[in-house]
């Protein structure tokens, strides 16, 4: 199983530039639990999940934001939500991501 | 998230150590907590709740983020059902340790990607030190070599035991064991017939039925 959190490290440690996106809560059907964790640099390499496959664009680009203006965010999907709808989060549940540069 | 806590945290897994992190979502602060701090914390009743159920949670405005060691589970016989568990366990994310002091079972070619010990339990298990994250099978058959283990799974903080057999070597084990001075609680942890029963036939449906009832143990505790 991927341990996201070595990765994040290992990837600093290369010196690398990263921000770490994190599911904190969820309602209804979710693929990944709270918890999950995804990494991005600031090329947009990123590891691990934090949905079906479904935000995670979304994500990426925010998390590259992140890791030139250092201020993290939460970034909430849900079929309520007309952006979300757009990257679609077809389950039918709701996520609630924050996301955070390591610096 | 600074490099230091990261650091920290990643240093605490490769230690099998638990850790929270706990991050105000207002401001971005963020600390770390030990299970051993967690007595006294003004989250203790949800930090510890974490720990136990492995569940990372929005408290307030808080974010608690656990970080258990790696799941292990330790197998005692390298026979055929171990083969077909392994697999299984390792895509859940398990450590897998396999015991069995017969070489001819316990062989790198039969198990190549586990940790394996071609000796008696009970001379490896206590350097293991099996700790709650850690699930135990007992799968040989022989009471010589799965007794000594299960009397040493039952003092441990395991949180899932099983063995194999039928309900006869079952009721037969459980007088053998009590006779060791394992009381009834102590006693029903152990599975046996071990896994759920979903009619499971050949070693590899069994071995689904056998990760079943262990994530249940883990997920859900016993009931």
């Amino acid at each position: 199983m991927m341990d996201v959190l070595q990765i994040t490290n290992a990837w600093v440690g290369q010196g690398r530039k990263v921000a770490l996106a994190t599911v904190v809560e969820t309602w209804g059907s979710a693929p990944q639990p709270v918890g999950s964790q995804l990494v991005v640099d600031a090329d947009g390499n990123f590891m691990g999940a934090v949905s079906g496959g479904c935000v995670e664009g979304d994500v990426i680009s925010t998390a590259v934001d992140i890791i030139n203006t250092g201020i993290p965010r939460i970034l909430e999907f849900g079929v309520a939500d007309e952006t979300a709808w757009r990257v679609g989060l077809a389950c039918g549940g709701r996520i609630k991501i924050y996301i955070e540069a390591v610096a | 998230m600074t490099p230091e806590i990261l650091a920290e945290i990643s240093a605490a897994r490769k230690k099998r150590m638990a850790v929270a992190l706990i991050t105000d979502m207002k401001t971005g602060a963020q600390q770390i907590v030990h299970p051993d701090d967690v007595r006294g914390h003004a989250l203790s009743a949800d930090l510890e709740k974490g720990f136990r159920f492995d569940k990372s949670a929005m408290v307030g405005d808080h974010f608690v983020a656990v970080y258990n060691p790696p799941l292990r589970l330790v197998i005692i016989g390298a026979v055929l059902i171990a083969q077909s568990v392994i697999p299984l366990a390792q895509a859940c994310g398990f450590d897998v340790t396999v015991i069995d002091p017969r070489g001819a079972f316990a062989t790198g070619a039969r198990f190549p990607d586990v940790s394996l010990h071609a000796d008696w339990p009970q001379d490896v298990l206590p350097k293991l030190g099996l700790d709650a994250r850690t699930g135990f099978m007992a799968l040989t058959h022989d009471p010589k070599i799965d007794d000594p283990a299960l009397d040493l799974a039952l003092k441990s903080h395991a949180f899932y035991i099983g063995a194999l057999g039928s309900k006869k070597t079952q009721s037969a084990r459980r007088e053998r064991l009590s006779a060791l001075g394992f009381d009834d609680v102590a006693l029903s942890r152990v599975r046996g017939p071990i896994g759920l029963n979903i009619g499971a036939v050949g070693s590899a449906e069994i071995a689904v039925s056998i990760m079943a009832e262990m994530i249940k143990a883990l997920r859900l505790g016993f009931e």
